[in-house]
């Protein structure tokens, strides 16, 4: 303990906060510091440290707010529709490329989303974006709507399909990552109904 | 067994060949931007097929290269694409982008109907 | 050295075909697809499947941790990526109108995509240049959506 530190209280303690907030991305890249080595050992996990602490240090990042609790059950849950989602839509993706009729028509669709965190928000992005024949155009933080093009619809009834199995997999995420009252929000939202958007047709 | 080395590397080496054709073809940047993802990534496909056939880790470090490389000039071009449209009124013919070739085609398309 | 012995070769070999089968779906997709949006999904799509694949095989086949981990890290730097990639090239796409009108069913963002504020690959939370006239313009945006909704719906 210096004299600094001592006219300064809060130095240690917003060094100790800003620690805590930062730990998960220290984990990660000490993580990847290991994997890249490919071996274990001390020195690697030194040196990982070493490298974590520079590039948090040199390139900050703001904290990711709310902070997230991981449910195993979710989570398994999450991982395994997600592998079959990814399994089955990347086959008919694959399918229509390859097909003598090629694709359709597909589509520009807006999803009300019943969820209001970033993180979460940034998960079911990745995740919807992850799986093949859907992709996220753009994110209306305010609204939280999510902005999507999925390839080959048919008619309104595919339009339709598509919109409810990206709200399923919004449950999936929020009930693998999500808090209580994230949850809770889950079953209220639907009393909250989106006011029904023009269609333009061409 | 070599078979299967013809086979994948010959798959590989079609989808490698069509994205190039794209990449020539265009019309617009962004479909070139697409394609040299595609490329790269059908390229780190190949890295790791023949590491896997051939049972040789060497190349398994310029995999990771390829695969962060293939983010970083997509998201930069896409960047920077983006920057020209921020000064721009419409959709960016005004700063001399040129006018987006599906919106022709689809202007053509409404016509004829 | 090189040969297929056991259960686990034959199956790492087929992931890796069907891997190689896929980035050629990729660009049979590229080359066919009418607009840049279509061809994202195929060139980014199958890949993610794909490149998941081959690493899976690769790591059965290679038998080593070192080589493994790194494949591990490589798939995982990919599912992280490739979302983001393809989100902020399909955004700038969408904006630079690089979208067969006449071959979609319903464009949604249309009707209400009047934004003149945020129209580059600015977060949408980044402040404006200039704050005042930014703000006003917004407002008055979403002031006429909510009247051009309700004319739809009632």
């Amino acid at each position: 303990m210096t004299a600094d530190a001592a006219t300064e209280p809060g130095v240690g303690g917003r060094l100790a906060h800003q620690l805590r907030h930062q730990l998960p991305l220290l984990v990660w890249l000490v993580v990847v510091w290991n994997l890249l080595w490919g071996t274990w050992s001390w020195a690697n996990l030194l040196g990982g440290i070493v490298v974590a602490l520079a590039v948090t240090w040199l390139l900050p990042l703001p904290p990711v707010v709310g902070g997230t609790r991981v449910r195993p059950l979710g989570l398994l849950v999450f991982l395994g529709s997600f592998l079959v989602d990814l399994v089955s839509s990347g086959a008919q993706v694959a399918w229509q490329t390859v097909r003598p009729s090629g694709i359709d028509r597909s589509a520009i669709i807006r999803v009300q989303l019943r969820t209001d965190s970033d993180l979460l928000l940034t998960i079911l992005a990745e995740s919807v974006t992850l799986v093949p024949g859907s992709m996220v155009l753009d994110l209306d933080r305010d609204r939280s709507v999510l902005v999507l093009h999925v390839l080959h619809v048919r008619d309104e009834a595919d339009v339709e399909r598509q919109r409810a199995s990206v709200l399923v997999q919004e449950e999936r995420v929020v009930r693998a990552f999500g808090t209580a009252d994230e949850i809770a929000a889950l079953s209220r939202a639907p009393g909250e109904p989106f006011p029904a958007v023009e269609r333009r047709t061409p | 067994m070599t078979v299967a080395y013809w086979l994948a590397y010959g798959l590989l080496g079609g989808g490698a060949l069509l994205a190039l054709i794209r990449l020539g073809l265009g019309p617009s940047l962004l479909d070139r931007v697409v394609a040299t993802d595609t490329l790269l990534v059908i390229i780190a496909a190949g890295l790791a097929v023949h590491a896997g056939l051939a049972r040789d880790p060497t190349l398994v470090p310029v995999l990771v290269v390829v695969s962060l490389l293939a983010f970083v000039g997509s998201v930069s071009v896409a960047r920077y694409i983006g920057g020209m449209l921020l000064r721009s009124g419409d959709g960016g013919q005004d700063v001399g982008l040129p006018q987006a070739a599906e919106e022709r085609a689809g202007q053509v398309g409404e016509a004829d109907r | 050295m090189n040969d297929v012995e056991t259960l686990g070769d034959v199956v790492a070999v087929a992931f890796l075909l069907l891997g190689a089968l896929l980035c050629l779906t990729a660009g049979i997709g590229l080359l066919r697809f009418p607009d840049v949006l279509t061809r994202m999904h195929a060139g980014t799509k199958p890949q993610v499947l794909g490149v998941l694949l081959i690493m899976v095989g690769a790591a059965i086949r290679l038998q080593g941790w070192s080589a493994t981990w790194m494949l591990l890290l490589v798939a995982l730097f990919q599912m992280l990526t490739a979302p983001v990639s393809a989100h902020m090239v399909s955004r700038v796409a969408y904006r630079r109108r690089h979208v067969r009108r006449d071959r979609l069913l319903v464009d949604e963002q249309r009707s209400t995509g009047k934004d003149r504020v945020y129209r580059g690959d600015e977060p949408a939370d980044a402040p404006p240049e200039e704050p005042g006239p930014a703000l006003a313009e917004s407002l008055r945006e979403d002031r006429e959506d909510r009247e051009d909704r309700g004319d739809g719906v009632r």
